[in-house]
């Protein structure tokens, strides 16, 4: 059977398995910080380039909090979202608030500087080469899948960005809540005569958006090196899943993001000088064919 | 305010004569072009260390009859960017430019020097073509080449029972070099090369399924043919998936004291790499970090690094030597002087520029110490073995370089 298997797929079958699970995990990263942007161009219609940036200080903050604080992993997952969820607001209420009534070329441009600025100044305080975050005791080691060695923080990942996105999902779909963001996000005049701080609403929903950036920062902390670029890397896959699965979709995001991880794990196998390059390729081809995106509404 | 005529003749004549004295301290002026990675993958190598470090030499060099200036810029790691900054850096009367890390930018500019006729020392990249099949007689190579780190870490390997191997390669002029030079080490000792993947360079941040197809390759040694934050990652996620737990060697083909640094001694302990510089080697080399330390803001130098200060200080050599016009008439004549002249200082030693531009220096194989084992700061490795200088590089007729055969 496994033997079938390889003789039609070119490659050996327990090999296939294993980086179509590692494809799953990238997905999880791709599907959580997708999924902020979802939320925050969803309802503000601002494109958010500094959530890269904003991922990075979320891994930041729970090196911070372990070095300087003594505080480990747990308390970093509740406390780092906090801390850089409260930054985001504060630059909500500084700067982004101020673009509103403007086009998003506006948002996105300032976005994009604040990111450069933040990454700038991550960079002269702690250099590029990153910092040592070590693996959770109650997550380290790993289970043998028999095809391959699975780490048990990996699949706590999986875990995790599932559990984060489905809450996300449901709050938004399924909640007083987020009928009122919903509502705001098709007609803010009218949902603020009915006595609804939209404004308060807007700022605090960027807040969660950018906490949700911070969390995936957190998971990434102990996988990849601490380092002041390691969102930069990540934020342009990012705005290509977000754009294929639709822009402001949630439940596009997520799902985009999982399978994309899983068509770039295959190229990885297939012809890894491509792994890159995938994503935009499929992005283009959505582009051509559904401007609004898989799961966009045109 | 009124003007007399003197007054006007007066100001006229000084504005005349400031141009003609500016054009003279120019004229006795030699300038220092460090060109490197500032903001990128690279910075904790070289960066504001490798500025840091041609500061230091000049002030050790000394008021010797002339000025010289030092000014610096960042390439992005771009082949494009450093290319124009360094025609643009020629074109406005620098004499030398130094440092260059990222192969495929330290190979575009070697280009520009020859083009310019001007000085050019790279210190930063490591393709062992710089020196070879793309040697230029305006270049010289200074501390290390993919050739000299292949023989050095890749035979010790080979030699420790790692007879199979399967290369994780940046997909760039550099990791190519680093592959090529080191499958020939592999299969020269008898070894078996059993497959690479080339990965893209710099957007790949996650290892685990390269890690994983070497691993289902049954290699014995995984041969790490990148540098910087690729490595440490490799590093991290290889130790995350067991796969050296299982026996499987890493080998870090290139890695430096600030990727150990940030590695941390818990991860990269036992890990085996070469460096031609190490700050506690001996009097002379902790003497020379005594002295930068003030300047490096608490990191400690690495050979691409303090290679700024040996280049330096052997350029400002010739210089002297041959006097500041004839060094600013031609590139050539001056690499020539520097290759006539032999180097010594603190951090290299003794040594000397072979016709191709390869500086000859001895490479070190070092073992990364255990948390345990460590002393102090920096305190970070255990020398396994010298190569002596005229081994440590490719031999001078098989580089293909068109110098060595006119």
């Amino acid at each position: 059977m496994l033997d079938a298997i390889e003789a039609i797929l070119g490659v050996p079958a327990p090999l296939l398995f294993g980086q179509l699970l590692l494809g799953l995990i990238n997905g999880a990263f791709y599907a959580m910080l997708s999924l902020g942007l979802a939320v925050i161009f969803g309802l503000l219609n601002i494109i958010n380039f500094t959530h890269g940036a904003q991922f990075m200080m979320g891994a930041f903050a729970a090196w911070m909090l372990l070095a300087w604080a003594g505080l480990g992993y747990w308390w970093a997952l509740l406390l780092s979202p906090l801390i850089v969820g409260f930054s985001g607001i504060i630059l909500e209420k500084l700067f982004i608030s101020r673009l509103y009534k403007l086009d998003h070329l506006y948002g996105l441009l300032l976005t994009l500087g604040l990111g450069l600025i933040i990454e700038g100044v991550f960079r002269n305080e702690f250099g590029s080469s990153g910092l040592p975050y070590r693996i959770p005791a109650e997550l380290s080691g790993a289970w043998d899948l028999g095809f391959m060695f699975m780490p048990i923080y990996r699949g706590w990942v999986v875990v995790a960005a599932l559990f984060f996105c489905i809450a996300t999902w449901l709050i938004i779909e399924k909640t007083r809540l987020g009928a009122y963001l919903r509502a705001a996000t098709e007609r803010a005049e009218l949902v603020q005569a009915f006595g609804i701080n939209v404004p308060r609403m807007i700022t605090l929903t960027y807040g969660a958006g950018v906490a949700l950036a911070a969390v995936a920062g957190v998971l990434a902390a102990p996988i990849y090196s601490v380092n002041p670029q390691m969102g930069s890397n990540l934020i342009i896959v990012v705005f290509a899943v977000v754009v294929i699965g639709g822009m402001g979709s949630i439940l596009g995001s997520i799902i985009t993001g999982f399978g994309l991880g899983i068509v770039e794990g295959l190229t990885k196998v297939y012809y890894p000088e491509a792994s890159a390059t995938v994503i935009f390729v499929i992005m283009a081809i959505v582009l051509l064919a559904r401007p609004a995106g898989l799961f966009g509404r045109a | 305010m009124s003007f007399s005529r003197r007054s006007v003749l007066a100001a006229s004549a000084a504005m005349g004569v400031a141009p003609l004295s500016r054009a003279r301290a120019q004229a006795n002026t030699i300038r220092i072009g460090v060109l490197n990675d500032m903001s990128g993958p690279y910075r904790d190598i070289s960066g504001p260390y490798g500025v840091a470090c041609t500061k230091q030499a000049v002030a050790e060099f000394g008021a010797q009859g002339f000025n010289v200036e030092v000014i610096n810029a960042d390439h992005q790691n771009k082949p494009d960017v450093g290319a124009g900054l360094a025609r643009q850096w020629y074109d406005q009367g620098v004499d030398l430019i130094l440092d260059v890390p990222t192969s495929s930018v330290g190979l575009a500019v070697a280009q520009v020097a020859k083009e310019k006729n001007k000085a050019y020392i790279n210190t930063g990249s490591a393709t062992s073509d710089l020196t070879g099949s793309a040697c230029q007689a305006t270049t010289v190579h200074w501390m290390y080449d993919t050739y000299m780190l292949a023989k050095s870490t890749g035979s010790a390997m080979v030699k420790a029972g790692g007879d199979s191997w399967f290369f994780l390669t940046a997909d760039y002029a550099f990791g190519h070099a680093l592959e090529r030079d080191t499958s020939a080490f592999v299969k020269a000792a008898g070894g078996d090369v059993k497959g690479a993947v080339r990965y893209p360079f710099p957007s790949t941040s996650d290892f685990s399924s390269f890690l994983v197809q070497a691993q289902s390759s049954r290699a014995k040694v995984i041969g790490l043919a990148n540098a910087g934050a690729d490595t440490i990652n490799c590093i991290k996620q290889a130790a995350e998936f067991g796969i050296t737990r299982r026996g499987t060697k890493l080998a870090a083909l290139l890695m430096f004291l600030a990727d150990v640094h940030a590695l941390g001694l818990q991860t990269a302990q036992g890990l085996v790499l070469t460096e031609s510089f190490y700050w506690d080697l001996n009097d002379r080399t902790r003497a020379v970090t005594r002295r930068l330390l003030p300047h490096l803001s608490g990191s400690y130098p690495n050979m691409a690094s303090i290679a700024n200060y040996s280049a330096t200080l052997h350029f400002l050599k010739a210089v002297k030597d041959m006097g500041v016009p004839a060094a600013k008439a031609s590139g050539i004549e001056l690499i020539n002087r520097m290759k006539a002249i032999p180097c010594d200082d603190d951090a290299f030693g003794a040594g000397t520029i072979r016709v191709d531009g390869r500086k000859l220096c001895p490479s070190y194989l070092f073992e990364v110490k255990s948390p345990a084992e460590s002393k102090g700061p920096y305190d970070y490795y255990k020398l396994l073995g010298t190569t002596p200088a005229g081994e440590a590089f490719r031999p001078l007729n098989e580089g293909n370089c068109s110098l060595v055969r006119s």
